[in-house]
């Protein structure tokens, strides 16, 4: 393995156009793994989707509200095992353009539906007692500074006025990519206020969470929810959790899709940073392949030792590129927590940087070892000095 | 001053595949950074058009979107008969009364449903927002179930077309007309008769009123009257900065992720260009040696560098806001967070964007090219001329 040594001698001859090429090299992998963890983190909601439930929602948009009475027509279908709701909020704490997600959830027992959604059994049961109490997920407790027994006031949009609610428990996730963001109350809540002020807003939920006995047949109970409230005043759209969130997908398909794009060109950067370099070397050694090549070595030796430099410095590159991503991506995570609820790494992600810079590390070597191939002895040696 | 000018010029020529891959390299950089600039710009351009300065529009208090904003027929009355509302023609207040909600409907390209505007409104429309204009088919007749659809609207969603149908809230609709506003964001919606709209979705409700200000100047007397008026709980703006408000998220968000990737990229720009300028460097030792021989001071051979860098990064900076220019004609339909509704806006380019980028790629020169330039002119004149 001599070769290794070869090669490193090779790359520390210009130390500091090593050192640049490998920091250009891998400051373009970083890139390239931030936009890929960005678009997958797009995708999330997608791919944590539980496969056992079902969302039904008001099949003129998500907007709109379906009437509480649904819920014993829904239980009555062969194959439904638990029914419970979630309604959207939309309020705010203090400023309007601090976001967080806020739910509605039917009661304490919702939570049994999502196993993923850690908490313990005191608040689940302060929740079932306190109308007005409030399950925070670990995320936006930190980012507001909130405890347990804090008092919340939130301002409402949807549901105007002012709104107390006192924080009984915090939940946490099973995996790194859940969603830690949401604030839990009860809906009772917001029924009662309507009750009071807008006796026309009664009674009403935002979607209907349904878990199923047997995922297999998630198609044949969406149909069969859907039919029984067919040509109703509130028509719905029922659909697999993932098919609910990749619905959102479509929303900011430009946004990805752009970033798709921008991945690509990071990519032709790389490439032209390596190739760049490496074309640089090989002008400059010339002469030394001649006289290797006086000296016997073979076409192969050459690419070899071209091709080698290549790779060491674009994986070296592409090592410091990884090994950035991690604490960048944390740090991106923390600042745009309003947007991404969860911003975890890939494996594909890693994959596809790791495979990145093998591939510029070869592509970088292709002309200029294909150069020193064809070079005729006597032209390189006439370059001497 | 010949040596800045020609002799830095025609140096660019000598290493041209070297120079040419910096230059392509930085361009990238500095598309990405204005194509980023100009959709934010894209963005506000749409949403600022969207609204005149005469008009002030009334939402539910609290309300930052006219899709969560209740008012009802009683607020209406009193908020239309205020004093500083221009009256028309027949004496009537100059105002409209219109409900919103969000619908889906299916995109001809792409997957799956959006959020669509249906806004329910009146013949009055067309006072208010002079800029609106049918440009085929006809307005809608009241009481049927027909709709106008935006110019946007109409090439992005399935069925939106001139004679075109689509179901929503348990009805078939028609398109009888389509509109243009200008590159507003009302480009964005479909329009129909406000009784049809409250009846089909069961709201007997309002959720916005635009009025036609007698003089703008009066705006604040009207918006402190309403905004402590204890029979209304309404909010007050004026139409233009109540549209470009509903911008704020998106543009935040986009900026956002622009200045993460302009960083990260020219962090990578900065480095290519260095690599070049130390390439230059090192292939000139003897030339420089000859011009510290001839007289030329230290701080003059690194100034040249620095501007050899400089112009690399201008005609890096020129390629990459032309391409960018071409983004021009592109439009991008997108969800827009204020509304939660789709909207259509386009890459706008603007002067001051042309400087910013040509200004970031002159930054991105002066930073890659210092050190090499510094390096340049700490040679020793003896021991550049006796290199080879």
């Amino acid at each position: 393995m001599k070769i290794f040594g070869l090669l490193f001698r090779n790359a520390l001859r210009h130390r500091l156009r090593t050192l640049l090429t490998i920091a250009g090299v891998g400051v373009a992998i970083l890139a390239f793994g931030v936009l890929r963890t960005m678009i997958s983190a797009w995708y999330t909601g997608v791919a944590q989707a539980a496969p056992d439930r079902l969302v039904s929602r008001s099949k003129i948009s998500i907007t709109f509200t379906l009437p509480l009475a649904q819920k014993q027509k829904i239980e009555r279908i062969p194959g439904v095992a638990a029914v419970t709701h979630g309604s959207w909020f939309a309020g705010y704490y203090k400023d309007p353009k601090d976001f967080f997600p806020q739910i509605a959830f039917a009661n304490a027992e919702s939570f049994r539906l999502f196993p993923e959604y850690i908490v313990d059994s005191a608040a689940i049961a302060a929740f079932g007692r306190e109308r007005n109490a409030a399950i925070v997920g670990s995320a936006t407790m930190e980012r507001f500074g909130w405890e347990i027994g804090d008092n919340v006031r939130l301002t409402g949009t949807i549901y105007p006025g002012d709104w107390d609610f006192v924080i009984r428990g915090i939940y946490t996730g099973r995996e790194e990519a859940t969603d830690i963001t949401q604030f839990f109350f009860h809906w009772d809540y917001i029924d009662l206020r309507m009750q009071e002020s807008f006796p026309g807003r009664v009674g009403q939920v935002g979607w209907w969470i349904i878990k199923i006995d047997d995922p297999a047949r998630a198609a044949d109970i969406s149909a069969a929810v859907d039919r029984e409230f067919a040509n109703s005043a509130d028509e719905t759209l029922t659909e697999t959790e993932a098919a609910f969130q990749q619905s959102f997908m479509g929303m900011v398909e430009t946004i990805i899709k752009s970033l798709e794009v921008i991945s690509a060109l990071v990519i032709g950067i790389i490439l032209l940073v390596a190739a760049n370099t490496m074309a640089m070397t090989a002008r400059e050694r010339i002469s030394e392949y001649a006289v290797l090549k006086t000296l016997g070595f073979s076409a192969g030796h050459i690419i070899g030792l071209i091709g080698g430099e290549s790779l060491l410095i674009s994986g070296l590159g592409g090592a410091l590129g990884i090994l950035l991503l991690i604490p960048i991506t944390q740090a991106l995570g923390a600042v745009m927590r309003q947007w991404f609820p969860a911003f975890p790494i890939d494996p594909m992600t890693y994959v596809l940087t790791g495979s990145t810079a093998i591939l510029v590390g070869i592509l970088a070597a292709v002309f200029p070892a294909w150069r020193a191939i064809r070079l005729r002895i006597a032209d390189g040696l006439r370059r001497i000095g | 001053m010949g040596l800045f000018l020609g002799y830095t010029l025609r140096n660019l020529t000598v290493r041209k595949l070297t120079t040419g891959i910096t230059i392509v390299g930085l361009g990238m950089v500095v598309f990405v950074f204005a194509a980023v600039l100009m959709l934010t710009n894209g963005l506000k351009q749409t949403l600022v058009e969207t609204g005149s300065d005469n008009n002030a529009i009334i939402v539910r208090a609290a309300a930052n979107a006219e899709t969560v904003s209740i008012i009802g027929r009683d607020q209406a009355g009193v908020v239309t008969t205020q004093p500083e509302v221009a009256l028309d023609a027949d004496g009537k207040p100059l105002a409209v009364e219109e409900i919103v909600v969000l619908v889906n409907i299916d995109k001809r390209h792409g997957e799956g449903l959006a959020n669509t505007i249906i806004r329910g409104t009146t013949d009055n429309v067309f006072h208010l927002r002079e800029n609106i204009r049918i440009t085929a088919g006809r307005m809608f007749t009241p009481g049927t179930s027909e709709l106008i659809a935006g110019h946007a609207v109409s090439q992005n969603f399935k069925g939106c077309e001139l004679g075109g149908q689509i179901t929503f809230a348990g009805r078939t609709w028609t398109i009888v007309g389509l509109f243009d506003s200008d590159g507003s964001g009302f480009d964005s919606e479909l329009w129909g008769p406000i009784e049809q709209v409250q009846q089909a979705f069961r709201r007997p409700i309002f959720s916005s009123i635009t009025m036609r200000l007698t003089d703008p100047a009066r705006f604040d007397q009207l918006k402190t009257r309403l905004e402590a008026d204890p029979r209304l709980t309404v909010k007050v703006e004026r139409e233009k900065k109540f549209y470009a408000d509903q911008s704020q998220m998106t543009t935040i968000f986009l900026d956002m992720i622009g200045m993460i990737i302009s960083v990260i990229f020219s962090l990578g720009a900065v480095i290519g260009a260095m690599i070049t300028m130390y390439g230059a460097v090192a292939n000139r030792t003897v030339e420089i040696g000859t011009l510290r021989a001839l007289g030329f001071s230290r701080r003059l051979v690194m100034a040249v560098f620095l501007v050899e860098a400089v112009w690399i990064a201008l005609l890096g900076g020129v390629v990459g806001v032309a391409a960018a220019s071409l983004m021009s004609f592109v439009t991008v339909s997108t969800t827009n967070w204020g509304t939660f509704s789709e909207l259509s806006f386009s890459f706008a380019l603007s002067p001051a964007i042309v400087g910013s980028a040509l200004a970031f790629a002159a930054a991105m020169g002066l930073i890659g090219g210092f050190l090499p330039a510094v390096r340049a002119s700490r040679l020793r004149i003896v021991n550049a001329l006796r290199e080879e």
